[in-house]
């Protein structure tokens, strides 16, 4: 059954489309991911879905109810990690939980027992009395993730979860996500990072320009519109007319990129090398970055 | 809005956040309260006053103490509901956070214009105390200023955070205190008898907040109780209602997006 299903889901500011009337169905239990570049419409898009932003037009239902009618019952039913860690600077890290908790009229008691548990869960107990100001960027994070457990959501939407972390804090991020996942939360998260989609996601939608591109699992989105392999070359300037021809005589699938030669091999038969002389060769599987990057173009998003 | 979302349990919510920030702080904001008004009775009652003669049989000690609890109120809402709630609208996101969980938008706004009443009570009941202290309340009725101090507090949150929902930025607020607050101070009847002033002066004065709240106060500090302060209290509670509407629509437009 899906948990969250839209239908013509748009997003309008004035004459800007944020999200341009897009269709999805969210599994209970399973990671979804919403991938895409900057402006592409992924926080419109889950901004709406819990409520914080008006519909402009189409449906959306979270858990069977219709998010214009009912935005209380979803929003007491889901976490929220926003991508800004808005902590309450002017409580400490315990307090952070226990007053959130006040917004779900969650009663005192349990509401203790449930901060305790989140701040174990993502490490923070011992921290429980800090300012939140004193904390690392990772440890803020994790405390938002805590946060966002309070209400111990069915649904829980992250929005860059990761993003401005270093390796340690981004894999025990990864790591606490998983385990939720385990224990039946679903999850639900955008990102640019598509090392961070591949890990966690089940399936995930590529956005740009406020519409759906593709959407399924990572492998598959990867052998529909990349392949298995991916031949990194890097020709000497002189020989790379030469190289090219050759590559389109034996009609390989290539896309050039400045002095970088890119060919994709559509099964694991192995591509075959040009002759010529390069300053770097490099022969890696397929991943979800060649596919975000073919669909979404080059161009910088600014 | 609905009448039961203006007090839902929710806005409640908003202003036991508030209450929880104020009471790891209370020491340190407590003190101010109480030397203010000691200092501006001080250098005006006796410092000056001992140049003025009495006003309508008054000290001038005696005349500009009731005021100073209307004054008092007045700041301290108006800055909760504009520097305040600017702070954790714009600079640390609380509001974004509580609109993530089951409040909605007028349960923050309700809970912040009740915590900016909140404040203005505990200010003017500081004041209140300071002038018992001093001997200059006459009359049992002054007890009546703490409900009426609630109710000024109210007017002066909501056209507050009114303001704070069309402010462009935190500097904007800068004309509101320069070009609003402080003239009511100094032209609401705290510091001279309105009648000093030519008329139009007095006309655009009764048709500010400050002037009624202290017509009130001072009646009740002095137990000279009249019919007419019914035009005071009638006054306030129409301002009030005016803003607490007002400010719940320009708020929505500024958050929900």
């Amino acid at each position: 059954m899906s948990i969250i299903r839209a239908r013509g889901l748009t997003k309008r500011f004035g004459d800007l489309v944020a999200v341009a009337g897009i269709d999805f169905d969210i599994q209970e239990g399973e990671c979804f991911g919403f991938l895409g570049p900057n402006g592409a419409g992924k926080t419109s898009t889950i901004r709406m879905i819990y409520g914080a932003s008006p519909v402009t037009a189409g449906e959306v239902w979270v858990n069977g109810k219709d998010v214009r009618r009912c935005p209380r019952e979803i929003k007491a039913a889901v976490g929220v990690v926003p991508q800004e860690n808005n902590l309450d600077p002017d409580l400490s890290v315990i307090q952070n939980l226990l007053v959130y908790a006040r917004y779900f009229s969650i009663p005192g008691a349990i509401a203790r027992d449930r901060a305790r548990e989140v701040l174990e869960l993502l490490q923070l107990w011992d921290r429980r009395d800090s300012h939140t100001e004193s904390l690392s960027s990772g440890m803020k994070r994790r405390l938002v993730i805590a946060r966002g457990l309070i209400n111990q959501p069915k649904v829980l939407i992250l929005d860059e979860p990761t993003t401005g972390l270093d390796p340690q804090a981004r894999h025990m991020v990864w790591q606490k996500l998983r385990q939720l996942k385990a224990q039946g939360v679903t999850l639900i998260l955008t990102t640019h990072y598509m090392e961070e989609a591949s890990h966690l996601c089940d399936r995930l939608a590529i956005l740009d320009k406020g519409s759906v591109l593709v959407t399924g699992t990572p492998s598959e989105v990867i052998s529909q519109y990349v392949g298995e392999e991916v031949l990194e070359l890097a020709p000497r300037p002189e020989g790379r007319e030469a190289i090219v021809s050759w590559l389109e005589q034996h009609g390989l699938e290539t896309e050039l990129v400045e002095d970088m030669i890119y060919v994709f091999g559509r099964d694991s038969s192995g591509l075959p090398q040009p002759p010529g002389v390069f300053d770097k060769v490099v022969r890696r599987r397929a991943t979800l970055e060649d596919v975000f990057l073919r669909l979404t173009g080059r161009a910088l998003r600014e | 809005m609905t009448s039961q979302s203006l007090l839902s349990l929710s806005a409640w919510r908003v202003w036991q956040r508030n209450w929880d920030v104020f009471m790891r702080l209370w020491r340190v904001e407590l003190w101010p309260g109480f030397l203010e008004p000691v200092i501006i009775l001080l250098a005006m009652g006796f410092g000056l006053g001992a140049f003025v003669q009495p006003i309508s049989g008054q000290s001038y000690l005696q005349f500009i103490a009731p005021g100073l609890v209307a004054s008092s109120a007045m700041f301290s809402a108006s800055f909760e509901c504009t520097y305040g709630s600017y702070i954790r609208m714009s600079f640390q996101k609380t509001y974004d956070a509580i609109l993530a969980t089951p409040v909605m938008v007028e349960d923050v706004v309700t809970g912040e214009v009740l915590w900016g009443a909140t404040r203005a009570l505990f200010s003017g009941g500081v004041v209140l105390v300071v002038i018992t202290a001093f001997g200059l309340v006459q009359s049992p009725a002054a007890l009546l200023v703490l409900a009426l101090l609630f109710l000024q507090g109210l007017a002066f949150s909501s056209l507050s955070l009114f303001f704070t929902g069309l402010a462009p930025s935190i500097y904007t607020f800068n004309y509101y205190f320069t070009l609003f607050i402080t003239p009511l101070f100094f032209f609401s009847g705290i510091f001279f008898p309105l009648e000093q002033l030519p008329a139009v002066f007095q006309t655009i004065s009764w048709f500010t907040p400050l002037t009624h709240a202290v017509n009130l106060y001072r009646a009740l500090v002095l137990g000279q109780v009249f019919w007419d302060l019914a035009w005071d209290l009638a006054w306030l509670l129409m301002f009030t209602g005016i803003f607490v509407v007002l400010c719940q629509v320009v708020m929505r437009r500024r958050l929900i997006v």
